[in-house]
């Protein structure tokens, strides 16, 4: 069972400011940037990012968490997820600070970074003062390769549910409660084709703790290296 | 407890393990030896009858090795040393040539053993002949040996071979052979004597240590035969060998490593079959068969390890099981969304939740109604008709989770076990490679290659499971868990827990 802990929060609000995560909109700030967790790492630029020794992808650009059913059978949550929710869902290419109406709300990008392996989705809404229970969060991020890049696999973990998608191509899911783990879901061999690779991703979570990681793994399951994120390269006009 | 003795003995009822296919009655074969793509082995009975097989499941006798003898039988001095008999060969590549030992008792104990040299083992080749070799061992009568029973051990630390013999009247003996020539290296050495009162005697070798395989016991008596393999082992190839309770084999100790089980008795005759990848079985006769009128059969099966002493391992007989991962704890399932077993229900087991003993309500007595197992039948009706993906998940005995293993008529197999059809069980959907090397449930079993499985169990007791065939596919691959939840299929890696798997009664 997963039980949020409100203990949590207030050590949270003080992360926030020890780690100088920020609400977006606030007036006098630097521009857009979130940090997740940790403050180990600068905040998101425009320049490439390389995924960590682990090979995992550590930059995103996430959505303010939709509030949803707390369902997470297969059909919910594909239900979910393939609900038209802004224009140009599966397309659409955000930067930091773009804002989606969704119901009558307005929902930001932000760019993070995040220090470890896993994207804790849980501190990013927190520290934006937004739900964390019965929510949709959408990523998105884009991986360049140096080359083509066939027989590869995107391998992700999430808390909980998940769907993902690889240059438009739904790849990989996982339903029901479950705790991100490394190379939970595993997609069938893919290519990385040269140049951008949009990732895109919709997290549903139904109470508690909510993250998620991704890397991609070789023919030899080993870590990919050798590829970068770079969330401003455009793969619809490279 | 009780039901899980009635579903064991459902499965027994259902699912004779059948030893081998074709014409495997024999007794005391030799160690079955891999040779041009085919397996072959030899046994007791008039001029030493051979028997080959394409895939190490079906076999077929093959004439006799005498029939390709210089006058069909034992040589001269071979028959001067022991008798005019064939009896219980073993045999042993030596570069280009093979070293064939057999036993040619006269009135035992007076017994030799001899050898055969051939370069091939296809009668088939126009190079297929045997010659004489002479007598290697012999015992004369009155000594405490009984020259028979052959087996032979290339050392893999240093390429020596060696031979160990005897049946009973006294000792099993050890004398090293001369790589080159198949003969004794130092026949001036008198042999040296390894243990007592048992026959069938071969060593092997496995992680620092020479392990001593004999059979003890009665043979020769179908249904009444007391046969039984017991071991020791040595840092040594001389020995001494001793058993697990600290009893040397010379003062009559050892390890049971297989008896009778099953409707089997009486196995006898080791020999060991390294498939390489880690991938060990190991040959014995049974001396009755029940399933086959109580005949001698060969039989080939797991060779597992286990706290550094040699395990019998089983076959997997048909039944329905839980496939689990070894790398990752979850099962293998037909990915088709789960319903809870009995419906939802809460930690009291009874009805909905909000009412009082209901779902959430852990006050009182537990419900005593027995949740009967879900069957295909009664969740199928959402599941999609088509082919249907394939994935891991935490096993809760659901339906789509269960599979049934069913041993596939007329599609050959491997050593020691047929090829099998896997399905949802209750159902025909097949578990199938498709031609990305990936997996799929398809909607029925239609018999082609990449719907059939082998399932070798490995040392360490899992399984690798890998499909007769992937199309477009030249290379073996093997089921393997990439990720908690998502299975694949890939190169077999020894070393690994990606290709391991649990296959659990459920």
């Amino acid at each position: 069972m997963k039980t949020v802990h409100y203990a949590w929060l207030a050590l949270l609000g003080a992360a926030a400011i020890l780690t100088g995560a920020v609400s977006p909109g606030s007036a006098g700030q630097q521009p857009a940037k979130s940090r997740v967790r940790a403050a180990s790492r600068p905040a998101p630029a425009s320049g490439a990012d390389a995924p960590d020794r682990t090979g995992f992808i550590q930059r995103w650009l996430i959505l303010e968490p939709i509030p949803v059913a707390p369902q997470l059978t297969d059909s919910a949550v594909q239900a979910v997820v393939n609900k038209q929710y802004f224009p140009n869902q599966f397309t659409a290419l955000p930067h930091d600070r773009d804002t989606v109406s969704v119901a009558d709300q307005s929902l930001t990008w932000h760019a993070v970074d995040t220090s470890d392996y896993n994207v804790n989705l849980f501190h990013f809404a927190s520290a934006l003062n937004k739900p964390t229970s019965n929510v949709l969060f959408w990523a998105v991020t884009v991986v360049v390769a140096p080359r083509d890049m066939p027989n590869l696999r995107l391998a992700i973990g999430s808390n909980a549910a998940s769907v993902w998608w690889l240059n438009g191509e739904e790849v990989i899911g996982l339903y029901n409660d479950r705790q991100t783990v490394i190379d939970d879901g595993v997609s069938k061999r893919v290519t990385l084709k040269k140049g951008p690779n949009v990732i895109r991703a919709a997290i549903v979570n139904a109470g508690g703790a909510t993250d998620f990681c991704a890397r991609f793994l070789d023919a030899d399951d080993n870590a990919v290296q050798g590829i970068e994120v770079k969330l401003d390269a455009n793969p619809y006009n490279p | 407890m009780k039901l899980r003795s009635v579903a064991a003995a459902v499965l027994l009822l259902v699912a004779p393990a059948s030893a081998l296919d074709g014409q495997p009655g024999m007794h005391d074969p030799s160690t079955v030896i891999q040779a041009d793509g085919k397996f072959y082995v030899y046994a007791t009975g008039n001029g030493l009858p051979a028997f080959v097989s394409d895939d190490g499941w079906t076999w077929q006798r093959a004439g006799s090795v005498m029939q390709a003898v210089p006058g069909g039988r034992p040589g001269p001095e071979v028959i001067a040393r022991g008798g005019n008999n064939s009896w219980a060969p073993d045999i042993v590549r030596a570069g280009d040539r093979y070293f064939l030992y057999y036993s040619a008792p006269g009135a035992q104990p007076k017994s030799a053993i001899g050898l055969l040299i051939g370069k091939t083992l296809d009668p088939g080749s126009p190079d297929y002949k045997w010659e004489d070799g002479g007598p290697i061992v012999w015992s004369d009568g009155v000594e405490d040996s009984n020259a028979i029973d052959p087996g032979v051990l290339r050392d893999p630390t240093n390429g020596t071979l060696w031979l160990t013999y005897g049946s009973y009247f006294g000792y099993i003996r050890l004398v090293e052979l001369d790589p080159k020539t198949g003969k004794r290296l130092h026949p001036e050495v008198k042999p040296a004597n390894i243990a007592i009162n048992s026959e069938a005697s071969i060593m092997i070798f496995h992680d620092g240590w020479y392990y001593l395989l004999v059979t003890h016991g009665s043979c020769c008596a179908g249904g009444n035969s007391s046969y039984n393999i017991r071991m020791g082992r040595s840092k040594k190839v001389t020995g001494p060998f001793v058993d697990n309770m600290g009893v040397e084999m010379i003062r009559g100790g050892g390890k049971l490593f297989a008896g009778s089980s099953g409707r089997h008795i009486g196995p006898g005759h080791f020999g060991l079959i390294d498939l390489g990848d880690g991938v060990q079985k190991f040959s014995c006769h049974y001396e009755s068969d029940l399933d086959r009128g109580g005949a001698s059969v060969l039989d080939i099966r797991p060779l597992l390890w286990r706290d550094g002493w040699p395990v019998a391992g089983d076959n997997v007989t048909a039944g329905t099981y839980e496939i689990q991962s070894a790398r990752t704890g979850t099962a293998l399932e037909m990915a088709v969304e789960g319903v809870p077993v009995g419906g939802a229900r809460g930690r009291s087991g009874r009805g909905a939740a909000g009412v009082p003993g209901g779902r959430g309500d852990s006050a009182g007595a537990p419900a005593v109604t027995s949740i009967p197992a879900q069957e295909a039948a009664q969740v199928s009706g959402s599941w999609p008709t088509g082919r249907v993906g394939v994935r891991m998940a935490p096993y809760m005995v659901q339906a789509q989770q269960k599979w049934t293993i069913t041993p596939a008529a007329d599609a050959g197999g491997y050593p020691g076990s047929p090829f099998f059809k896997i399905t949802i069980a209750g159902t025909d959907r097949a578990l199938a490679a498709t031609e990305d090397a990936e997996l799929v449930v398809l909607p029925a079993f239609t018999g082609g290659p990449e719907q059939l499985w082998r399932i070798d169990q490995l040392a360490d007791g899992t399984y690798r499971v890998m499909p007769k065939a992937v199309p477009n596919s030249r290379d073996p691959l093997a089921l393997s868990a990439v990720g908690s939840s998502s299975p694949t299929l890939s190169k077999f890696r020894p070393e690994s827990d990606r290709q391991r798997w649990s296959i659990v009664a459920p």
